[in-house]
């Protein structure tokens, strides 16, 4: 029965009431007179706070130095804290730096023909090493804000398994010329400054010049650092061990590159090569390098690139483990946005509500508009209060990663967001099956379980990854806080206590959760109009 | 004006069964936890790989029964309808007057509950162990990797197996108690599950290895589910019996409080 074929009858001094907007008070008003659903909404909001909290203060009763040595005692974490980069992200800045001040524009220019280093061999630090290379070694030209780390950067460089690159400020990546340089095969680099702006070229004979990007760092100073560097990530052999524990070896590893061709314009009052290795106190501190003629063969360990959750160990956590409390938090709107219609059932009012208001449809999306915007509120309410004090219970015990307030926000946003949609979700399926028991258990069962199975349990990663992609479960993508760089290796984990990395980046999980919801919807919606009440 | 007391609880227990019976949606349900259970866990044994030349950390009779974490949420279903059920229709006056002797009601439904969780697990168990058995053999789990074929005859796997069955019929008690409790299925369920469910996802971000293990040791399914272990015993948080008792506590805890508030509150 549909609004079109039977028109319902209407006393005269109704007109006007069936507007949409005293639908929405009148869904409003039962959601607000029901004891149990206003305590169900309160409990919600703390319990998703209460656990946020915990999950602070649980992660951060040792503070560790990252080498699994003793805490640091008097000092918190700040100590071991990484630089912080010019985006605000926390960054590893070490490497071996060859240098000279360049006073204004100019240029550098050089000749790399070979790239080797070592790595550990056998099964764990300390037991020698062998020749190799990580994939991320990198060497090459750098110009530099100052030798301070953290600070604004253009590098070009070659490395081991990824070509010719050029980097900026521990974010920025480009590919040029793909291929492992050799002696046979050499690669050109070149890097000019003009004004605030650095362009990197390349070139495979010295010749004919490629342009690969040209950057603009805000704020470079007059005189800027320059010259060559080598650094090399930590060698990591880590496996996702079943059950969410993780096993492997993480242990310094080391490149030389050798440069010859080495020309430079503009204005270099030093005149000579100073080496340095710069941040040196958070990396393994390997470096050096030797002159012959104009051969320079640099020596460098340690990384160039932001830092992520898991990459030392685990001692670290990000603002994601605050919002632990959401799945308690979501358990708690289910069951208050399922009852929302199927008491509606249970008790025949339904039969009420669809006299008042013979159009089901609007009916419906008003009910989904007052759970949905009640569930965001409480969403958003326990999730800043989450972000806001577990941050500040947590820091100063153990390090966490910094993000910047537009991450925050989303983050924030995007769970409250979850909640309001996983709530209409609850709804809808409450619509079709009309029994509440039914309804709660189907969609926990949907949002919660894929999360447990894919993130704690003992699915092998395949699965996992296939889970996290297409359940709903997908949406807790949104709490992502640190993003993942294709330059950094780090094992990508959506679990633990820093990760939050999903397959799928943090929108396009929410999307998935979404379409979900819209297709239940509409399902609902195709039900209430063709079944009796 | 007392009605006469039955003298034993025979006719509570059929009763019981009978109400149960009867309900379409109990054997619909039931055949679902066991689909659900069989499909989870043929597909964590399709997905899992042991390939040459490796050492795989994996527990084969743990993959084959992945499928009870989500059979157990389909139980815990039948059990808090078969009382809130009686709740919302007002079947439960006719039920208490019949029998006035509350906790003896309490008793024969939990009866008929882990009867009936117990035979759901045993399908459930077996054909999950039958399918982990054939298709593990052919993705690298053979005597060549050091894996014996998933077989009962093995004590640990047996353990696992008949721990399962016995996990299953835990949760029915634990559900029942906290439906007597709560009295509404919405609730009730919702409890339940949270019960079940954010203990290991609370655990997971909990980077102090001392409270991780302990969240693990007392949450209903993270202690109850140890059962499945076969290998890697010593990494536990709780070795597999205790951890079946942990959940047997809970189960208590809940049956009892149920049972308190059916004699105290009007029904």
């Amino acid at each position: 029965m549909t609004a079109g074929t039977v028109t319902p009858y209407r006393p005269g001094q109704q007109t006007g009431r069936d507007g949409f907007a005293q639908l929405l008070r009148a869904e409003w008003t039962k959601f607000r007179t029901v004891r149990g659903w206003v305590i169900g909404l309160l409990v919600a909001v703390l319990v998703m706070l209460g656990l946020g909290l915990f999950g602070a203060v649980g992660s951060s009763s040792s503070c560790q130095s990252t080498s699994g040595g003793p805490a640091r005692s008097g000092q918190g974490c700040a100590a071991s804290a990484p630089p912080v980069g010019p985006g605000g992200e926390a960054v590893s800045d070490s490497f071996y730096f060859v240098r000279q001040p360049l006073v204004g524009n100019g240029s550098i220019t050089v000749r790399v023909t070979s790239l080797t280093g070592l790595i550990p061999s056998g099964n764990g630090a300390g037991t020698g090493t062998q020749p190799g290379l990580v994939p991320w070694a990198k060497a090459g030209i750098i110009i530099k804000a100052s030798t301070q780390p953290g600070s604004a950067y253009a590098a070009m460089m070659v490395t081991a398994d990824h070509g010719v690159r050029m980097q900026d400020d521990f974010t920025g990546d480009t590919a040029a010329q793909p291929g492992a340089v050799t002696a046979a095969d050499p690669r050109w680099l070149r890097l000019t400054r003009s004004g605030d702006t650095i362009t990197g070229y390349d070139s495979a004979d010295g010749t004919h010049w490629t342009q690969v990007g040209s950057v603009a760092l805000a704020g470079l100073p007059p005189t800027t650092q320059a010259g060559l560097f080598a650094a090399s990530p930590a060698y990591q052999d880590i496996s996702q061990g079943l059950g969410g524990g993780e096993s492997g070896i993480i242990a310094p590893s080391q490149d030389t590159a050798v440069f010859d061709h080495v020309s430079q314009s503009g204005i270099w009052p030093a005149g000579r090569w100073t080496g340095d290795y710069i941040g040196a106190d958070y990396g393994s501190g390997i470096g050096g390098y030797h002159q012959a003629g104009g051969r320079f063969a640099v020596t460098g360990s340690g990384d160039i690139a932001p830092v992520v959750p898991g990459q030392a160990g685990g001692e670290d956590l990000t603002a994601t483990t605050f919002l632990v409390g959401t799945f308690a938090g979501l358990i708690a709107l289910i069951v208050v946005a399922a009852m929302f219609i199927t008491a509606e059932y249970r008790r025949g009012l339904i039969r009420t509500t669809l006299t008042a208001s013979p159009r089901r449809g609007r009916v419906l999306a008003a009910k989904a508009i007052v759970i949905g915007s009640v569930a965001f509120v409480a969403g958003l309410v326990a999730a800043a209060a989450a972000v806001i004090f577990g941050t500040q219970l947590a820091r100063g015990r153990v390090y966490v990663f910094p993000v910047s307030g537009l991450t925050e926000l989303r983050m924030v946003a995007g769970t409250a967001a979850l909640i309001a949609v996983v709530a209409v979700l609850a709804l809808a399926v409450g619509t079709m099956l009309r029994r509440s028991a039914a309804a709660v258990t189907v969609v926990i069962v949907l949002i919660v379980l894929p999360y447990l199975l894919g993130v704690v349990s003992v699915l092998p990663a395949g699965a996992a990854d296939w889970v996290l992609r297409i359940t709903p479960a997908a949406a807790f993508a949104v709490q992502q806080a640190v993003p993942q760089y294709p330059q950094v290796t780090a094992l990508y984990s959506p679990g633990g206590s820093g990760g939050g990395y999903f397959p799928l980046a943090p929108w396009a999980g929410f999307a998935v959760l979404c379409g979900w919801a819209a297709v239940a919807v509409a399902v609902a919606l195709v039900l209430l109009r063709r079944r009796d009440a | 004006m007392r009605l006469p007391v039955p003298a034993s609880t025979a006719p509570a227990l059929h009763a019981e069964w009978t109400k149960t019976r009867t309900i379409a949606s109990t054997g619909w349900l039931l055949l679902a936890a066991i689909a659900l259970t069989v499909a989870v866990g043929t597909a964590a044994a399709a997905d899992t790989n042991c390939p040459a030349g490796l050492v795989c950390q994996v527990d084969p009779a743990k993959v084959s029964l992945t499928g009870i974490d989500l059979g157990q949420a389909v139980v815990a279903m039948v059990a808090v309808l078969a009382i809130s059920n009686e709740y919302s229709t007002g079947m439960i006056r006719i039920t208490l007057s019949a029998m006035p002797r509350r906790t003896v009601v309490l008793a024969a439904k939990a009866a008929v509950l882990s009867g009936l969780a117990l035979a759901a697990g045993t399908i459930a168990v077996l054909a999950s162990v039958l399918a982990g058995r054939l298709i593990l053999s052919g993705h690298g789990f053979t005597p060549v990797h050091g894996y014996e074929l998933l077989s009962l005859g093995h004590s640990p796997v047996l353990r696992a197996a008949a721990g399962s069955v016995l996990y299953l019929a835990l949760i029915a008690l634990l559900s029942l108690g906290v439906a007597t409790a709560v009295r509404d299925s919405a609730v009730a369920i919702g409890i339940v599950l949270g019960l079940l469910y954010l203990f290991p996802i609370v655990a997971n971000v909990v980077g102090n290895a001392h409270w991780h293990r302990h969240l693990e040791q007392i949450g209903p399914m993270t202690a109850g589910l140890a059962i499945q272990a076969t290998t890697g015993l010593t990494s536990l948080p709780i070795s597999p019996w205790a951890g079946l008792g942990v959940l047997g506590a809970w189960a208590a805890a809940a049956l009892l409080a149920g049972g308190l508030v059916l004699r105290l509150r009007d029904a």
